[in-house]
């Protein structure tokens, strides 16, 4: 048995924000207020993901800015999955690395776990893990959870899951969250099982319980404090989920998808919405088809059946999935058929690291297929726009009669974030270029299927099930003509391959432009998308503290805007920042420029797996713009 | 001036027509292609709602020589199942037609097949089966028999895939055989495949005669021809007719389709029960162990509710639904953002 050291000394000295000063052990450093990071080490199907989550939601109702990331490994049951929660005052959600606080329940990881906590940090472990090699500047709080889930938890089928429950009430008392601060933390994770409540409540208490017995005497580094409104207007919710709604506002009928992590949770949600929202209470119909296909293959297919036929329809997949689909890609491209496909992108392939983030899908989707072929690809770097781009997408597939990827993560997709809420869509939807049955009277049979008419390139469609004898054309891929009959003439097919290049150009300004923020005059700019973005946003506010303003551009989808060319002209060195080992990004970045701006572009990439942190900007940008000490 | 003969919408048997073939002369998906002309003008089928689907093979070629003013999508190979499925969910009220081959049924497309069997899609399906790849100048396919030689000697040794030995066995609501030269059981079963709710399987034996026609084939016209064992004489009477009974009590079995239509098929070779699955299975595989081709109506199943009716998807199609049916309301929205406050 083991303690952290005694003789801690605690100076009040009631200035805001940091109110102590205290030696931990043989560190020598301040209380923090409200900035930790906490990890817990558990094992995975054991049921820990309830317990963070009802932290997450204690820490939140304090009106605390929280950042949860969720590590978890490509299995079912046995293997170690770790639970980061960040809170930071000014509420940054990248991810920030090693732990502060940590609970272990994993002893296959806890000799590794223990060595990553941050100097003047805690450690709450299982009473019986060895402590001989325990870090002096360390914290230790044993406590026997096995024991106590034997003799103060009755539910003999709840006992794995609520042993969780016994660190949630140990980390409030340490970390001062009030108990019904955790109550609401229940409620709100149990959401609609109002049944789990008080079971939930007890096991907690007795790790409070125990809290107050055994370690109330001794603070440690870190704590909470509540900011009265600080979390007002915000909500917490993961990527999928809101990209799932935006489907539903979107106008979604069809979608298609097979299960594949990270993917699978954004049509599992919409699923939940379409029960919701989508059944007729009177007639019990439901105004959605959503199918579990067989594979990718089938699932964007039927994706393209509907969209051919008229309907919004949608596919949900990731990186093999993509992979399955590029043929169906190009022939959508090609048959200029509407469909909106999502990638949540992951490490692959095959068993790569399915369970790991990723941004390595940005050059294959971009032009999936063989041939020419390119695509409009959002890239939502908030889950705000995961909603906003899944209406979007649907709108520009319409517009543009095309296939539209939108790039989300495992990251952005899996893990919930803080977001103001969502807006509701204020414009109906675009539905394109489509002739009714009407206006098929009025053109008396004058009309082509693939004739550009208004000079954008972009043609005129019919649905299947039009009532007019005109109406029905013939889809086939390349080979076809502007009344869609087959050819092989060697000028009509290059006339139709410029065609849709041009196309291509009409929907480079249409699609959603960077977002820029250059609040100052630097000579040094970022370029990121994606989930990258709260790594910048932090990384920024870091390099300003030293003295290096820094100008920002994030892409938001391609094709690059002109405004990507620009923004690099006005700046001496450009770092394009992403998750992915080879830049792909960077590299479309530097196709777009003319040849004299090429140069001034620069690559930061990160492709560990995990979420990309801050430091990884800094670190380069402080070296290579040479900022003093 | 005389007038053309119009169907009861009013349609001239050319207004079912398509583009001029450009297959082989003598392949007998032309064959088919005039049999389903035949069907759908009869049918009174009205072209807008038609769609005709298809994957990629000289078969895949064919919903371009009928209806022409019909919506058609030539897809890429073995998908058509998936094409198919999704532009039924969009909108009900279409009448889907897939035209398939044997090598994008049961080589690339086998997974889509059964697939699209599981879920009961409301949709015709029409293998045009020569047992050969003729766009790719004559190779095996999945279905081609043991023993049997292709036009340059080669001999198949693997085990065929029988499209409907396997739709029977995951439950295909329709299952049927035919031959493209036999016109007068194969345009009954085109209609009857079209009234039924649900897939409807459309094996057809249809000989290239370019590729897979010479002795030592079993899917030549000469091979088929000796070798078909007709299970009976199949008749349609469509819903929009009064039925003439004709026939002894006993020698005939009549079944009430989905739309009211009946199909009549009376007693031939086989004292066949086309409700009786499991007495399919075994037909098939006994007529397989004597050597004959089994035509017919192998199975139907009335009762088994298609995808759509299954998803209880509105009859009005899901594509013409706007912004105000599809939408959260505002009220709802705003208790939603509250809940994951």
């Amino acid at each position: 048995m083991c303690c952290g050291p005694a003789g801690i000394s605690v100076v009040r000295r009631g200035n805001a924000g940091r109110e102590y000063d205290v030696s931990f052990g043989k560190t020598n450093l301040q209380q923090l207020i409200n900035d930790l990071t906490f990890q817990a080490a558990t094992v995975n199907g054991s049921g820990s993901q309830s317990a963070n989550l009802v932290l997450t939601r204690a820490i939140f109702s304090m009106g605390i800015p929280v950042a949860p990331k969720n590590v978890f490994p490509s299995n079912i049951e046995g293997l170690p999955t770790w639970y980061q929660l960040r809170i930071s005052p000014r509420g940054y959600q990248a991810r920030h690395g090693d732990p502060d606080l940590l609970v272990s329940l994993n002893p296959a990881t806890w000799s590794a776990d223990v060595k990553a906590v941050r100097p003047g940090g805690a450690v709450v472990h299982e009473e019986a893990y060895s402590t001989a090699e325990a870090r002096d500047d360390l914290q230790y709080f044993p406590v026997p959870f096995s024991k106590l889930a034997k003799t103060q938890i009755q539910s003999d089928s709840l006992r794995k899951q609520l042993t969780n429950m016994l660190y949630v009430g140990i980390v409030a008392g340490l970390l001062r969250i009030p108990f019904e601060a955790i109550e609401h933390g229940i409620q709100r994770t149990f959401q609609s099982k109002p049944k789990a409540w008080p079971v939930n409540v007890d096991a907690a208490r007795v790790g409070y319980e125990y809290w107050r017995e055994h370690f109330s005497e001794r603070p440690i580094r870190h704590m909470l404090k509540p900011v009265p409104g600080g979390t007002d207007g915000l909500m917490l919710i993961e990527g999928n989920q809101a990209a799932a709604l935006g489907c539903v506002m979107g106008g979604c009928t069809v979608a298609a998808w097979y299960p594949i992590t990270p993917s699978s949770s954004l049509c599992e949600n919409l699923i939940a919405y379409a029960d919701r929202f989508r059944v007729d209470p009177a007639t019990g119909e439901k105004r959605i088809a959503i199918v579990q296909a067989e594979d990718e293959l089938a699932a964007l297919g039927i994706a393209i059946g509907a969209g051919w036929a008229g309907a919004r329809a949608m596919t949900s997949t990731s990186g093999p999935g993509i992979s399955l689909m590029a043929e169906f890609s190009g022939l959508a491209y090609y048959a200029e058929v509407p469909v909106v496909i999502f990638d949540i992108q992951r490490i692959g392939p095959s068993t790569g690291l399915p369970t790991r983030t990723s941004q390595g899908d940005v050059g294959f989707a971009y032009t999936l297929s063989h041939g020419d072929t390119r695509h409009l690809v959002l890239l939502p770097g908030t889950v705000a726009e995961c909603y906003e781009f899944a209406q979007t997408a649907f709108d520009l597939a319409d517009r543009f009669q095309t296939p539209v990827f939108v790039l989300s993560d495992l990251d952005l997709g899996m893990n919930l974030w803080m977001s103001p809420d969502f807006k509701y869509p204020e414009k109906g939807f675009d539905r394109g270029k489509v002739l009714s049955a009407a206006d098929l009277e009025r053109l008396q049979g004058d009309w082509g299927r693939y004739r550009d008419i208004d000079g954008d390139a972009v043609t005129y469609r019919t649905l299947p099930g039009t009532a007019n004898l005109d109406a029905g054309y013939f889809t086939r891929g390349s080979g076809h003509d502007e009344e869609a009959r087959y050819t092989e003439s060697p000028e009509i097919y290059a006339r139709n391959m410029d065609r849709l290049a041009r196309k291509f150009e009409t929907a480079r300004e249409a699609v959603p432009q960077p977002a820029i923020e250059s609040s100052s005059n630097t000579t040094v700019g970022l370029i990121a998308y994606g989930s990258t973005h709260y790594a910048v946003v932090e990384a920024r506010d870091l390099l300003k503290e030293r003295g290096l303003a820094v100008d920002y551009l994030r892409i938001r989808a391609l094709p690059l805007s002109k405004a990507v060319v620009d923004f690099v002209a006005e700046h001496e060195h450009v770092y394009v920042v992403e998750q992915n080992r080879d830049g792909q990004m960077y590299d479309l970045v530097r196709l777009l420029l003319p040849p004299e701006l090429v140069g001034r572009v620069r690559s930061i990439r990160h492709y560990d797996g995990q979420p990309i942190p801050a430091y990884v900007i800094t670190r380069p940008l402080l070296e290579l713009e040479a900022v003093p000490v | 001036m005389p007038t053309a003969a119009v169907n009861r919408i009013g349609l001239a048997r050319d207004a079912y027509k398509g583009a001029a073939t450009t297959l082989c002369a003598g392949c007998g998906h032309n064959s088919i292609t005039n049999h389903l002309i035949k069907a759908l003008y009869e049918q009174g089928v009205e072209p807008h709602r038609l769609a005709k689907m298809s994957g990629i093979g000289c078969s895949s070629k064919t919903p371009a020589y009928f209806v022409e003013r019909a919506h058609g999508f030539n897809g890429v190979h073995g998908r058509m199942p998936a094409l198919t499925t999704g532009a039924g969910l969009a909108n009900r009220q279409l009448i889907l037609l897939g035209v398939s081959g044997d090598g994008d049924t049961a080589s690339i497309g086998l997974g889509q097949f059964m697939h699209m069997v599981r879920r009961n899609v409301d949709c015709t399906y029409i293998i045009e089966d020569n047992g050969t790849y003729g766009l790719t100048k004559g190779q095996f396919s999945a279905t081609a028999d043991v023993g049997s030689v292709q036009k340059r000697g080669a001999v198949n040794t693997y085990q065929p895939i029988d499209p409907c030995a396997v739709a029977l066995t995951i439950g295909c609501s329709f299952v049927a055989r035919s031959f493209s030269g036999d016109g007068k059981q194969l345009v009954p079963l085109i209609k009857a495949a079209m009234a039924h709710a649900g897939t409807a399987l459309l094996d057809v034996i249809s000989p290239c005669v370019t590729f897979n026609d010479h002795d030592g084939s079993t899917k030549s016209y000469s091979w088929v021809k000796e070798h078909d064992n007709e299970i009976h004489d199949v008749s349609f009477i469509p819903y929009f007719e009064e039925i003439h009974v004709d026939y002894e009590a006993g020698t005939a079995q009549q079944v009430e389709l989905h739309d009211g239509s009946h199909i009549v098929l009376k007693k031939i070779a086989e004292d066949h029960d086309p409700t009786d699955r499991l007495a399919a299975i075994r037909l098939l595989e006994e007529s397989r162990e004597r050597g004959q081709l089994l035509t017919g109506l192998l199975y139907l199943d009335e009762r088994m509710e298609d995808l759509a009716t299954r998803e209880r998807l509105p009859e009005r199609p899901l594509r013409d639904y706007g912004e105000d049916d599809l939408r959260i309301s505002r009220e709802d929205f705003g208790r939603l953002m509250a809940e994951l406050a």
